[in-house]
Protein backbone atom coordinates (compact mmCIF):
# COMPACT_ATOMS: atom_id res chain seq x y z
CA UNK A 1 0.00 0.00 0.00
CA UNK A 2 1.52 3.46 -0.67
CA UNK A 3 -0.76 6.17 1.05
CA UNK A 4 0.18 9.50 -0.61
CA UNK A 5 -1.51 12.61 1.50
CA UNK A 6 0.06 15.59 -1.18
CA UNK A 7 -2.02 18.67 -1.03
CA UNK A 8 -4.81 18.16 -3.08
CA UNK A 9 -5.22 14.52 -2.87
CA UNK A 10 -4.93 10.94 -1.21
CA UNK A 11 -4.45 7.51 -2.53
CA UNK A 12 -3.54 4.41 -1.76
CA UNK A 13 -3.63 1.36 -3.54
CA UNK A 14 -4.51 -2.46 -2.10
CA UNK A 15 -5.95 -5.72 -3.29
CA UNK A 16 -9.54 -6.44 -2.63
CA UNK A 17 -12.36 -8.65 -3.43
CA UNK A 18 -15.60 -7.34 -5.06
CA UNK A 19 -18.78 -7.40 -2.56
CA UNK A 20 -21.18 -5.43 -4.94
CA UNK A 21 -22.10 -2.47 -5.97
CA UNK A 22 -24.75 -0.25 -7.36
CA UNK A 23 -25.32 1.90 -10.48
CA UNK A 24 -24.15 5.70 -9.70
CA UNK A 25 -25.87 7.52 -13.04
CA UNK A 26 -25.88 5.77 -16.83
CA UNK A 27 -21.99 4.87 -16.80
CA UNK A 28 -20.71 4.52 -13.46
CA UNK A 29 -21.01 2.59 -10.69
CA UNK A 30 -20.41 2.26 -6.59
CA UNK A 31 -18.06 -0.47 -5.62
CA UNK A 32 -17.86 -1.87 -2.64
CA UNK A 33 -14.81 -4.21 -1.90
CA UNK A 34 -13.52 -5.78 1.19
CA UNK A 35 -9.52 -5.02 1.07
CA UNK A 36 -6.66 -6.14 2.37
CA UNK A 37 -5.18 -3.56 4.38
CA UNK A 38 -8.62 -0.88 3.93
CA UNK A 39 -11.50 -2.98 5.29
CA UNK A 40 -14.55 -2.93 3.52
CA UNK A 41 -14.43 0.48 1.45
CA UNK A 42 -16.73 1.85 -0.94
CA UNK A 43 -15.35 4.07 -4.20
CA UNK A 44 -17.13 5.52 -7.18
CA UNK A 45 -16.40 3.22 -10.68
CA UNK A 46 -16.82 6.03 -13.31
CA UNK A 47 -17.58 3.75 -16.79
CA UNK A 48 -18.20 0.59 -14.36
CA UNK A 49 -21.02 -0.07 -16.33
CA UNK A 50 -19.27 -0.38 -19.37
CA UNK A 51 -18.44 -3.41 -21.44
CA UNK A 52 -15.18 -3.84 -20.45
CA UNK A 53 -15.85 -3.48 -16.53
CA UNK A 54 -18.76 -5.13 -15.80
CA UNK A 55 -17.55 -8.71 -16.13
CA UNK A 56 -14.33 -7.07 -14.00
CA UNK A 57 -17.41 -5.59 -10.98
CA UNK A 58 -19.04 -9.00 -10.31
CA UNK A 59 -19.07 -9.85 -7.04
CA UNK A 60 -16.19 -12.40 -5.86
CA UNK A 61 -13.36 -11.00 -8.17
CA UNK A 62 -9.98 -9.93 -7.21
CA UNK A 63 -9.25 -6.78 -7.94
CA UNK A 64 -6.25 -4.35 -7.79
CA UNK A 65 -7.32 -1.08 -6.64
CA UNK A 66 -6.29 2.55 -6.56
CA UNK A 67 -8.30 4.17 -5.07
CA UNK A 68 -8.54 8.22 -5.23
CA UNK A 69 -9.89 11.32 -2.62
CA UNK A 70 -9.61 15.09 -2.70
CA UNK A 71 -9.91 14.15 1.72
CA UNK A 72 -9.70 10.94 3.30
CA UNK A 73 -13.40 10.88 4.71
CA UNK A 74 -14.68 11.28 0.98
CA UNK A 75 -15.83 8.23 -0.84
CA UNK A 76 -13.46 8.75 -3.65
CA UNK A 77 -12.73 7.05 -6.91
CA UNK A 78 -11.49 3.89 -7.53
CA UNK A 79 -9.35 2.86 -10.50
CA UNK A 80 -10.00 -1.07 -10.98
CA UNK A 81 -8.21 -3.92 -12.42
CA UNK A 82 -9.14 -6.96 -12.36
CA UNK A 83 -6.92 -9.57 -10.68
CA UNK A 84 -8.74 -13.10 -11.04
CA UNK A 85 -11.93 -12.71 -12.43
CA UNK A 86 -13.85 -15.74 -11.25
CA UNK A 87 -17.36 -14.87 -11.62
CA UNK A 88 -17.89 -16.65 -14.55
CA UNK A 89 -16.20 -19.64 -13.07
CA UNK A 90 -19.42 -20.39 -10.75
CA UNK A 91 -21.74 -19.66 -12.59
CA UNK A 92 -22.67 -22.81 -13.83
CA UNK A 93 -22.54 -24.03 -9.92
CA UNK A 94 -25.65 -22.92 -7.83
CA UNK A 95 -24.07 -23.93 -4.73
CA UNK A 96 -21.15 -21.49 -5.59
CA UNK A 97 -23.07 -18.83 -7.11
CA UNK A 98 -25.10 -18.82 -3.17
CA UNK A 99 -21.97 -19.33 -1.33
CA UNK A 100 -20.48 -16.17 -3.15
CA UNK A 101 -24.11 -14.28 -2.39
CA UNK A 102 -24.21 -15.65 1.62
CA UNK A 103 -20.16 -14.29 2.31
CA UNK A 104 -20.34 -11.64 0.20
CA UNK A 105 -23.65 -10.48 1.96
CA UNK A 106 -22.24 -11.17 5.63
CA UNK A 107 -18.54 -8.97 4.53
CA UNK A 108 -20.92 -6.47 3.30
CA UNK A 109 -22.25 -5.69 6.92
CA UNK A 110 -18.38 -5.14 8.00
CA UNK A 111 -17.67 -1.81 9.31
CA UNK A 112 -16.22 0.63 6.78
CA UNK A 113 -12.29 1.23 6.42
CA UNK A 114 -11.79 -1.01 9.76
CA UNK A 115 -8.43 -3.14 8.28
CA UNK A 116 -9.63 -6.77 8.25
CA UNK A 117 -6.70 -8.87 6.85
CA UNK A 118 -7.68 -11.91 8.10
CA UNK A 119 -11.37 -11.72 6.75
CA UNK A 120 -9.75 -10.37 3.43
CA UNK A 121 -7.89 -13.52 3.04
CA UNK A 122 -10.32 -15.94 3.79
CA UNK A 123 -12.52 -14.34 1.76
CA UNK A 124 -10.36 -14.41 -1.26
CA UNK A 125 -8.99 -17.84 -0.69
CA UNK A 126 -12.74 -18.96 -0.52
CA UNK A 127 -13.89 -17.09 -3.62
CA UNK A 128 -10.84 -18.78 -5.34
CA UNK A 129 -11.77 -22.68 -4.84
CA UNK A 130 -15.44 -22.03 -4.41
CA UNK A 131 -16.39 -24.20 -6.92
CA UNK A 132 -14.55 -27.13 -4.17
CA UNK A 133 -17.40 -28.49 -2.92
CA UNK A 134 -15.46 -30.57 -0.08
CA UNK A 135 -13.16 -27.59 1.50
CA UNK A 136 -15.47 -24.84 1.27
CA UNK A 137 -18.29 -25.44 3.87
CA UNK A 138 -15.59 -25.86 6.72
CA UNK A 139 -13.83 -22.61 5.56
CA UNK A 140 -17.16 -21.10 5.23
CA UNK A 141 -17.74 -21.94 9.04
CA UNK A 142 -14.39 -20.29 10.07
CA UNK A 143 -15.18 -17.36 7.89
CA UNK A 144 -18.65 -17.05 9.76
CA UNK A 145 -16.47 -17.16 13.46
CA UNK A 146 -14.09 -14.49 12.24
CA UNK A 147 -16.73 -12.62 10.93
CA UNK A 148 -18.73 -12.93 14.53
CA UNK A 149 -15.21 -12.13 16.34
CA UNK A 150 -14.58 -8.95 14.34
CA UNK A 151 -18.14 -7.78 15.20
CA UNK A 152 -17.04 -8.50 18.75
CA UNK A 153 -19.71 -11.23 19.35
CA UNK A 154 -16.77 -13.56 19.23
CA UNK A 155 -17.53 -17.03 20.69
CA UNK A 156 -15.39 -18.35 23.47
CA UNK A 157 -14.79 -22.18 22.76
CA UNK A 158 -11.62 -22.84 24.75
CA UNK A 159 -13.17 -23.39 28.45
CA UNK A 160 -16.23 -23.76 30.33
CA UNK A 161 -17.68 -20.81 31.44
CA UNK A 162 -19.28 -22.67 34.69
CA UNK A 163 -16.27 -24.70 35.62
CA UNK A 164 -13.08 -22.89 34.02
CA UNK A 165 -12.20 -26.58 32.62
CA UNK A 166 -10.99 -27.06 29.07
CA UNK A 167 -11.89 -30.76 28.49
CA UNK A 168 -15.27 -32.70 27.78
CA UNK A 169 -16.14 -29.08 26.02
CA UNK A 170 -19.88 -30.42 24.78
CA UNK A 171 -22.32 -27.23 24.55
CA UNK A 172 -22.64 -23.43 23.89
CA UNK A 173 -24.69 -21.22 25.91
CA UNK A 174 -27.13 -19.84 23.49
CA UNK A 175 -27.03 -16.39 25.79
CA UNK A 176 -22.95 -15.77 26.45
CA UNK A 177 -21.62 -18.13 23.66
CA UNK A 178 -19.41 -19.81 26.06
CA UNK A 179 -18.61 -23.16 25.89
CA UNK A 180 -20.12 -25.47 28.83
CA UNK A 181 -18.69 -28.45 29.67
CA UNK A 182 -21.00 -31.50 29.91
CA UNK A 183 -20.73 -31.84 33.49
CA UNK A 184 -21.33 -28.46 33.87
CA UNK A 185 -24.32 -28.37 31.83
CA UNK A 186 -26.64 -30.94 33.85
CA UNK A 187 -29.92 -30.13 33.68
CA UNK A 188 -30.06 -27.23 31.15
CA UNK A 189 -28.29 -29.33 28.50
CA UNK A 190 -31.31 -29.67 26.13
CA UNK A 191 -31.37 -25.53 26.66
CA UNK A 192 -27.66 -25.20 25.11
CA UNK A 193 -26.39 -25.35 21.58
CA UNK A 194 -24.25 -28.98 20.34
CA UNK A 195 -20.46 -27.39 20.60
CA UNK A 196 -19.43 -30.15 17.42
CA UNK A 197 -15.83 -32.18 18.39
CA UNK A 198 -13.67 -30.34 15.58
CA UNK A 199 -14.47 -27.00 17.51
CA UNK A 200 -13.57 -28.17 20.38
CA UNK A 201 -10.42 -27.45 22.04
CA UNK A 202 -7.52 -30.18 20.48
CA UNK A 203 -10.33 -31.07 18.41
CA UNK A 204 -10.82 -33.87 15.61
CA UNK A 205 -8.86 -33.20 11.87
CA UNK A 206 -10.47 -32.99 8.77
CA UNK A 207 -12.74 -34.74 7.44
CA UNK A 208 -15.54 -33.30 9.52
CA UNK A 209 -18.76 -35.51 9.93
CA UNK A 210 -21.83 -34.11 8.02
CA UNK A 211 -23.30 -33.91 11.31
CA UNK A 212 -20.79 -31.92 13.20
CA UNK A 213 -20.96 -29.19 10.19
CA UNK A 214 -24.11 -29.21 10.37
CA UNK A 215 -23.79 -28.18 13.88
CA UNK A 216 -21.61 -25.68 13.59
CA UNK A 217 -23.24 -23.83 11.17
CA UNK A 218 -26.56 -24.25 13.56
CA UNK A 219 -24.26 -22.78 15.91
CA UNK A 220 -23.06 -19.88 13.92
CA UNK A 221 -26.27 -19.40 12.41
CA UNK A 222 -28.28 -18.90 16.25
CA UNK A 223 -25.52 -15.62 17.31
CA UNK A 224 -25.33 -14.28 13.60
CA UNK A 225 -29.59 -14.03 14.03
CA UNK A 226 -29.41 -13.00 17.24
CA UNK A 227 -26.12 -10.66 17.37
CA UNK A 228 -26.29 -9.41 13.77
CA UNK A 229 -29.14 -9.94 11.96
CA UNK A 230 -31.44 -9.05 14.36
CA UNK A 231 -30.08 -5.64 15.78
CA UNK A 232 -30.45 -4.32 12.59
CA UNK A 233 -33.49 -5.48 11.58
CA UNK A 234 -32.50 -7.39 8.65
CA UNK A 235 -33.30 -10.71 7.16
CA UNK A 236 -30.35 -12.70 6.59
CA UNK A 237 -29.52 -13.65 2.69
CA UNK A 238 -31.78 -16.82 1.39
CA UNK A 239 -28.61 -17.78 -0.36
CA UNK A 240 -26.75 -19.34 3.14
CA UNK A 241 -29.50 -21.82 3.67
CA UNK A 242 -29.75 -22.34 -0.17
CA UNK A 243 -26.42 -23.15 -0.08
CA UNK A 244 -26.47 -25.80 3.26
CA UNK A 245 -29.29 -27.22 1.44
CA UNK A 246 -27.04 -27.99 -1.33
CA UNK A 247 -24.87 -29.72 1.22
CA UNK A 248 -27.23 -32.06 1.73
CA UNK A 249 -27.67 -31.83 5.50
CA UNK A 250 -29.90 -28.60 5.31
CA UNK A 251 -28.40 -27.28 8.66
CA UNK A 252 -29.16 -23.84 7.82
CA UNK A 253 -32.87 -24.57 9.06
CA UNK A 254 -31.34 -23.71 12.59
CA UNK B 1 -27.93 39.44 -15.96
CA UNK B 2 -31.58 38.43 -15.44
CA UNK B 3 -32.30 35.89 -13.05
CA UNK B 4 -34.16 33.58 -15.44
CA UNK B 5 -33.67 33.61 -19.14
CA UNK B 6 -37.21 31.77 -20.00
CA UNK B 7 -40.65 31.04 -18.56
CA UNK B 8 -40.82 28.28 -15.53
CA UNK B 9 -42.60 26.51 -17.91
CA UNK B 10 -39.66 25.77 -19.86
CA UNK B 11 -37.34 25.42 -17.48
CA UNK B 12 -39.57 22.68 -16.37
CA UNK B 13 -39.74 21.02 -19.75
CA UNK B 14 -35.89 21.61 -19.34
CA UNK B 15 -35.75 20.01 -16.39
CA UNK B 16 -37.97 16.84 -17.51
CA UNK B 17 -35.79 16.34 -20.37
CA UNK B 18 -32.52 16.48 -18.32
CA UNK B 19 -34.33 13.60 -16.60
CA UNK B 20 -33.84 10.76 -19.68
CA UNK B 21 -31.34 8.67 -19.81
CA UNK B 22 -28.54 10.43 -21.87
CA UNK B 23 -30.05 13.99 -21.13
CA UNK B 24 -27.85 16.25 -18.88
CA UNK B 25 -28.99 19.42 -18.37
CA UNK B 26 -27.12 21.27 -21.01
CA UNK B 27 -28.00 18.21 -24.28
CA UNK B 28 -31.88 18.85 -22.39
CA UNK B 29 -31.78 22.41 -22.96
CA UNK B 30 -30.59 21.20 -26.62
CA UNK B 31 -33.64 19.05 -27.17
CA UNK B 32 -35.95 21.96 -25.71
CA UNK B 33 -34.64 24.25 -28.02
CA UNK B 34 -34.80 22.03 -31.07
CA UNK B 35 -38.33 21.25 -29.78
CA UNK B 36 -38.96 25.05 -29.30
CA UNK B 37 -38.11 25.92 -32.66
CA UNK B 38 -39.88 22.79 -34.48
CA UNK B 39 -42.98 23.48 -33.00
CA UNK B 40 -45.71 22.19 -35.12
CA UNK B 41 -43.40 19.77 -36.75
CA UNK B 42 -42.06 18.31 -33.84
CA UNK B 43 -42.96 19.23 -30.64
CA UNK B 44 -46.85 19.01 -31.05
CA UNK B 45 -47.06 15.48 -32.51
CA UNK B 46 -44.62 14.48 -29.64
CA UNK B 47 -46.99 16.02 -26.75
CA UNK B 48 -50.08 14.05 -28.46
CA UNK B 49 -48.05 11.08 -28.73
CA UNK B 50 -46.54 10.94 -25.24
CA UNK B 51 -50.22 11.82 -23.81
CA UNK B 52 -51.54 9.10 -25.72
CA UNK B 53 -48.79 6.69 -24.74
CA UNK B 54 -49.38 7.84 -21.20
CA UNK B 55 -53.24 6.94 -21.14
CA UNK B 56 -52.68 3.53 -22.60
CA UNK B 57 -49.79 1.88 -21.53
CA UNK B 58 -50.39 -1.16 -19.91
CA UNK B 59 -48.46 -3.63 -18.65
CA UNK B 60 -49.19 -6.92 -20.30
CA UNK B 61 -51.24 -9.27 -17.65
CA UNK B 62 -49.59 -12.51 -19.40
CA UNK B 63 -45.73 -11.90 -19.80
CA UNK B 64 -45.29 -8.43 -17.77
CA UNK B 65 -43.94 -6.37 -20.70
CA UNK B 66 -45.59 -2.73 -21.47
CA UNK B 67 -47.88 -2.54 -24.65
CA UNK B 68 -50.78 -0.49 -25.45
CA UNK B 69 -52.93 -3.66 -24.74
CA UNK B 70 -53.36 -6.55 -22.50
CA UNK B 71 -52.25 -9.32 -23.72
CA UNK B 72 -49.82 -7.47 -25.60
CA UNK B 73 -48.49 -7.59 -29.05
CA UNK B 74 -46.44 -10.50 -28.74
CA UNK B 75 -48.64 -12.49 -26.55
CA UNK B 76 -51.62 -11.97 -28.42
CA UNK B 77 -50.11 -13.25 -31.95
CA UNK B 78 -51.36 -16.28 -32.97
CA UNK B 79 -48.44 -17.38 -35.05
CA UNK B 80 -45.77 -17.32 -31.93
CA UNK B 81 -44.80 -20.88 -30.88
CA UNK B 82 -46.97 -21.22 -27.83
CA UNK B 83 -44.63 -23.77 -27.05
CA UNK B 84 -41.35 -21.92 -26.18
CA UNK B 85 -41.27 -19.03 -24.06
CA UNK B 86 -37.93 -17.05 -23.51
CA UNK B 87 -37.52 -15.24 -19.90
CA UNK B 88 -36.32 -12.15 -19.59
CA UNK B 89 -34.65 -9.42 -17.22
CA UNK B 90 -36.34 -6.35 -18.68
CA UNK B 91 -38.97 -4.98 -21.34
CA UNK B 92 -35.46 -3.39 -23.24
CA UNK B 93 -33.96 -7.22 -23.28
CA UNK B 94 -37.38 -8.56 -24.96
CA UNK B 95 -36.73 -5.70 -27.19
CA UNK B 96 -32.67 -6.40 -27.97
CA UNK B 97 -34.24 -10.14 -28.64
CA UNK B 98 -37.12 -8.84 -31.02
CA UNK B 99 -34.83 -6.81 -33.05
CA UNK B 100 -32.57 -9.46 -33.28
CA UNK B 101 -35.35 -11.64 -34.65
CA UNK B 102 -34.53 -15.49 -33.36
CA UNK B 103 -37.15 -15.74 -30.90
CA UNK B 104 -40.23 -17.84 -32.70
CA UNK B 105 -42.06 -18.12 -28.83
CA UNK B 106 -43.20 -15.49 -26.50
CA UNK B 107 -41.71 -14.20 -23.51
CA UNK B 108 -42.24 -13.54 -19.79
CA UNK B 109 -40.49 -10.34 -18.42
CA UNK B 110 -39.23 -11.14 -14.83
CA UNK B 111 -38.69 -7.13 -14.30
CA UNK B 112 -35.21 -7.69 -12.64
CA UNK B 113 -33.15 -10.53 -11.28
CA UNK B 114 -32.88 -11.71 -7.49
CA UNK B 115 -30.06 -10.19 -5.72
CA UNK B 116 -29.51 -11.27 -1.85
CA UNK B 117 -27.11 -8.68 -1.74
CA UNK B 118 -29.38 -5.78 -2.25
CA UNK B 119 -32.53 -7.40 -0.74
CA UNK B 120 -34.46 -8.33 -3.98
CA UNK B 121 -36.13 -12.03 -3.39
CA UNK B 122 -38.73 -13.70 -5.49
CA UNK B 123 -41.40 -11.55 -4.22
CA UNK B 124 -39.83 -9.03 -5.75
CA UNK B 125 -40.16 -10.22 -9.21
CA UNK B 126 -42.85 -11.56 -11.85
CA UNK B 127 -42.40 -15.68 -11.04
CA UNK B 128 -45.51 -16.60 -9.93
CA UNK B 129 -46.84 -15.63 -12.97
CA UNK B 130 -43.93 -17.68 -14.45
CA UNK B 131 -45.30 -21.11 -12.76
CA UNK B 132 -48.94 -20.81 -13.93
CA UNK B 133 -47.93 -19.96 -17.67
CA UNK B 134 -45.43 -23.28 -17.79
CA UNK B 135 -48.44 -25.36 -16.01
CA UNK B 136 -50.61 -24.78 -18.34
CA UNK B 137 -49.28 -27.16 -20.44
CA UNK B 138 -48.50 -25.45 -23.93
CA UNK B 139 -44.87 -24.19 -23.27
CA UNK B 140 -42.44 -26.91 -23.77
CA UNK B 141 -39.34 -25.19 -23.74
CA UNK B 142 -38.23 -22.53 -21.53
CA UNK B 143 -35.26 -20.49 -22.63
CA UNK B 144 -33.98 -18.46 -19.84
CA UNK B 145 -32.20 -15.27 -21.40
CA UNK B 146 -30.87 -13.21 -18.04
CA UNK B 147 -27.90 -11.49 -18.12
CA UNK B 148 -24.34 -13.28 -17.59
CA UNK B 149 -23.72 -11.59 -14.16
CA UNK B 150 -23.82 -13.18 -10.87
CA UNK B 151 -27.25 -12.15 -9.87
CA UNK B 152 -28.65 -13.04 -13.67
CA UNK B 153 -27.67 -16.70 -12.90
CA UNK B 154 -28.26 -16.68 -9.39
CA UNK B 155 -32.27 -16.12 -10.99
CA UNK B 156 -31.23 -18.45 -14.07
CA UNK B 157 -30.45 -21.47 -11.05
CA UNK B 158 -34.17 -20.23 -9.03
CA UNK B 159 -36.13 -20.39 -11.90
CA UNK B 160 -34.45 -24.06 -13.08
CA UNK B 161 -35.57 -25.24 -9.78
CA UNK B 162 -38.94 -23.62 -9.62
CA UNK B 163 -39.81 -25.00 -12.96
CA UNK B 164 -38.09 -28.81 -12.51
CA UNK B 165 -41.49 -30.56 -11.45
CA UNK B 166 -43.34 -29.00 -14.39
CA UNK B 167 -41.38 -31.35 -16.91
CA UNK B 168 -40.42 -28.63 -19.36
CA UNK B 169 -36.84 -28.80 -21.11
CA UNK B 170 -35.42 -25.69 -19.25
CA UNK B 171 -32.20 -24.10 -21.34
CA UNK B 172 -29.95 -21.14 -21.10
CA UNK B 173 -28.26 -18.75 -23.65
CA UNK B 174 -24.49 -19.69 -24.56
CA UNK B 175 -21.61 -18.15 -22.26
CA UNK B 176 -18.77 -17.39 -24.71
CA UNK B 177 -16.86 -14.99 -27.13
CA UNK B 178 -19.24 -12.45 -28.89
CA UNK B 179 -19.39 -11.81 -31.97
CA UNK B 180 -16.29 -9.28 -32.92
CA UNK B 181 -14.64 -10.15 -29.63
CA UNK B 182 -11.06 -10.66 -29.79
CA UNK B 183 -9.48 -13.04 -27.73
CA UNK B 184 -6.77 -11.20 -26.16
CA UNK B 185 -9.21 -8.90 -24.85
CA UNK B 186 -11.47 -11.55 -23.35
CA UNK B 187 -11.53 -12.01 -19.31
CA UNK B 188 -10.21 -15.23 -18.71
CA UNK B 189 -13.58 -16.05 -17.00
CA UNK B 190 -15.40 -15.64 -20.64
CA UNK B 191 -12.42 -17.46 -22.49
CA UNK B 192 -12.71 -20.31 -20.03
CA UNK B 193 -16.83 -20.78 -20.13
CA UNK B 194 -16.20 -20.60 -24.23
CA UNK B 195 -13.72 -23.31 -24.15
CA UNK B 196 -16.24 -25.00 -22.10
CA UNK B 197 -19.18 -24.64 -24.35
CA UNK B 198 -17.18 -25.75 -27.69
CA UNK B 199 -18.84 -27.14 -30.20
CA UNK B 200 -18.34 -29.20 -33.22
CA UNK B 201 -16.89 -27.09 -36.38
Amino acid sequence: MTAVAGGTQVEWQDRGVVLGGRAYGETSVIVELLTAEHGRHLGLVQGGRSRRLRPVLQPGNAVAATWRARIDHHMGAFLIEGLALRAARIMDSAAALHAVNHLCGLARLLPEREPQPVLHAMLDAMMEGVEEREALPLQMLQFELAFLAALGFGLDLASCAATGASEDLHFVSPKTGRAVSLGAAGIYADRLLTLPRFLRPGGGAAPVPPEDLAAAFRLTDHFLSRDVFGPRHIAPTPSRRAYLATLGAGPGAA
Amino acid sequence: MPDRVVGPEIERLIQLLARLPGYGPRSARRAALHLMRKREELLSPLADAMRVAKERIVTCESCGSVDTRSPCSICGDNRRDAAQLVIVETVGDLWALERAGVVKGRYHVLGGTLSPLDGVGPADLNLQGLVTRVAEGEVREVIIAVNATVDGQTTAHYVTDMLAHLGVRVTRLAHGVPVGGELDYLDEGTLAAAIRSRTAF
